[in-house]
């Protein structure tokens, strides 16, 4: 394996069901991520993409294939090692937010901290800085909803940074969005990417893919297209 | 995640949907609240059973002959059961330290009826008992106001007479004035010496009713020298009551002459006996309403594994996102279980604090008697409750697949 790679997948297969009914959304994918890349994935619905997804995100595991992350082989790791390297190394930013409802925007941002074992008061300072970072410092006594789709992805992509992750796992992140708050969340990905993280967007919106540096298309489980656009 | 961490998610998580967890939670503190408060009334009945034999005497053998149908009837034995009466030699006999050595003390007992009457008031006394000293610490009958009579009294045959606390009142109003006057029992004059205290009813006669002279008047001026009715035997300890009958049963079969193929004649009543037999129905009461109570105990224990169900059916998608997040199995275990066992526990603790209040009044005529044990058991029961029907819900939400829960619509 290359050392150098933060992520890299070798002919991963993802099938669901067995048999006649078994569909095949991944048919053996292979890809590398250099760290520090801003790299976006489009397919057309069905194509693959949020299995794709998935699978580098550690939420689901591939049937077939390697999957090295950050030099370590994910297939090895067992559940519970699964879930720190989720806690720790990923960030993930969802179509749906995926905020916890009845919840403020402070302890939803707290919550990978508090699973990351910080202690109380240095998981509210970085929690509340995440806040300032994403320009929601006065609203983090609010709940999920108490804010607009807009201010949730914020909160979303606060709790996604709140642990310092190398690598933002986004699925569609402007799906829901308006055009200014989709604005707002692309400038936010540009800054982080200037900051040096590593960031993978899920999309099927050419705007959106347009922002990152390379441009990944996927099709009927398999990738088809792999370049450099800027 | 720190234990206080767990803690917060929980309660986060039961005040999500409050009106769901109050409903539970009273589920719970039903059950626990039942075992309680009807642990307390088994035991209270128990104990109020236990407290009237024990006004009665406790130690306490009552000797009768069961030719003539009992001993309230007095003796007109023909010539058959004479053989078998009582007579104040066997209680001479059973007296004897030499002879029964586990008896502390024998009381001869004749009873008769009479009116008694002080001036224009008269009084039908339904039980004139003739006896010695010895039956009034046997009978655990105290005098309240004057004294009791004497050895010295008996022997004499003085006029003097105990009255029961109806009595008393019946013949001077207020009893305590009695005490010194002179009454008229039949056509004899007796001096009042002492009013005895006030007894609960052990049946359907009223024991205050009484009236208490020496059996040697009784005999002289009522009741003539039949046999005697009862022999009152105390023994010497709560230990040795069973010797005691055995030493009354031999002593008096060898005294009789009874044939060993005959039956016994003698009745004899052991009230020690009679405690333990009514504590043993007490007991088999209380495991009745323990189990009934048990019963409801374990129905609010599925009604917190039907509300966590549902609760971890309904946050699937908040567990796929702490899974996403880098919760660990155990910490959703762990936040889930605690739910549980906290709804278990409120619940346990509302129960107890319910038992507590309603325990303090009477209940269907019965005074509950709380049972320490009870609380510390139903406590424990409903935290186990919370652990064992919670530990299925919450290993079914650790369980997830985090994609398959974050899927979940």
């Amino acid at each position: 394996m290359a050392a150098e790679s933060l992520i890299e997948i070798r002919e991963v297969t993802k099938t669901y069901g067995q048999g006649e009914t078994a569909v095949h959304a991944l048919r053996g994918v292979s890809l590398r991520v250099e760290a520090g890349e801003y790299v976006a994935v489009m397919g057309s619905s069905g194509s693959g993409k949020s299995t794709l997804m998935n699978i580098l995100g550690c939420l689901d595991v591939p049937s077939r294939g390697e999957y090295w992350l950050d030099g370590s082989d994910v297939a090895r790791l067992s559940e519970d090692q699964q879930a720190l390297v989720r806690g720790r190394k990923i960030g993930f930013i969802f179509q749906s937010f995926n905020l916890i409802p009845r919840t403020t925007a402070l302890a939803n941002v707290e919550l990978p901290l508090t699973y990351a074992h910080l202690r109380r008061g240095e998981r509210r300072k970085r929690a509340n800085r995440a806040l300032e970072l994403v320009g929601l410092a006065d609203r983090t006594g609010h709940r999920p909803n108490e804010l607009s789709g807009g201010q949730q992805q914020r909160v979303a992509i606060a709790r996604a940074l709140a642990t310092g992750p190398r690598i933002l796992l986004a699925d569609e992140p402007t799906g829901n969005l308006d055009a200014h708050s989709t604005a707002e969340v692309l400038g936010m990905f540009d800054d982080l990417h200037a900051d040096g993280r590593t960031i993978i967007v899920i999309t099927h919106e050419h705007d959106v893919a347009a922002r990152a540096r390379r441009l990944v298309q996927v099709s009927d489980g398999r990738i088809v297209s792999d370049e450099v656009t800027r | 995640m720190s234990p206080r961490d767990l803690m917060g998610a929980a309660l986060r998580g039961l005040t999500a949907n409050k009106l769901r967890s109050l409903l539970t939670v009273l589920g719970v503190s039903i059950g626990v609240g039942a075992v309680i408060v009807l642990v307390a009334v088994g035991n209270g009945s128990g104990k109020a059973v236990q407290d009237r034999l024990e006004a009665m005497g406790t130690n306490l053998l009552t000797v009768s002959t069961t030719g003539g149908g009992g001993g309230f009837v007095r003796g007109q034995a023909g010539p058959a059961n004479q053989q078998y009466s009582l007579t104040l030699d066997d209680a001479a006999a059973l007296a004897d330290k030499n002879l029964a050595p586990d008896i502390s003390s024998v009381a001869p007992v004749m009873t008769s009826s009479g009116t008694a009457t002080n001036g224009d008031t008269s009084y039908t006394v339904n039980q004139v008992i003739g006896t010695t000293p010895a039956y009034l610490p046997a009978t655990n009958t105290p005098v309240q106001i004057g004294r009791s009579f004497t050895q010295a009294d008996v022997d004499t045959s003085q006029r003097v007479i105990l009255l029961g606390q109806t009595a008393a009142t019946e013949l001077f109003t207020r009893p305590a004035s009695a005490v010194g006057q002179t009454i008229k029992l039949g056509a004899v004059d007796f001096t009042v010496l002492g009013v005895l205290a006030s007894k609960d009813s052990t049946g359907f006669n009223d024991p205050n009713a009484t009236a208490i002279v020496p059996i040697t008047t009784l005999r002289a001026t009522q009741a003539g020298y039949g046999a005697l009715n009862q022999i009152v035997v105390q023994a010497a300890g709560q230990d040795r009551v069973d010797t005691a009958q055995a030493e009354v049963t031999q002593l008096l079969t060898a005294r009789h002459q009874v044939p060993a193929d005959e039956t016994s004649p003698f009745r004899i009543t052991n009230s020690a006996q009679i405690l333990q037999t009514s504590q043993d129905t007490a007991a088999t009461f209380t495991a009745l309403l323990a189990t009934v109570a048990a019963i409801s105990l374990v129905v609010g224990g599925i009604g917190v594994t039907n509300i966590m169900l549902v609760t971890v059916t309904e946050r699937t998608r908040e567990i796929g996102i702490r899974k996403a997040l880098g919760a660990r199995r155990r910490t959703i275990l762990g936040q889930f279980l605690i739910e549980a066992t906290l709804l278990s526990l409120i619940g346990g603790a509302v129960g107890v604090g319910a038992a507590l209040i309603v325990t303090r009044f009477q209940l269907a005529g019965v005074h509950p008697v709380l049972v320490p044990s009870s609380i510390g058991l139903a406590l424990g029961v409903s935290a186990a409750v919370g652990l064992f029907f919670g530990s299925m819900p919450a290993h079914r939400a650790a369980g997830l697949r985090p994609i398959d829960a974050l899927r979940h619509e």
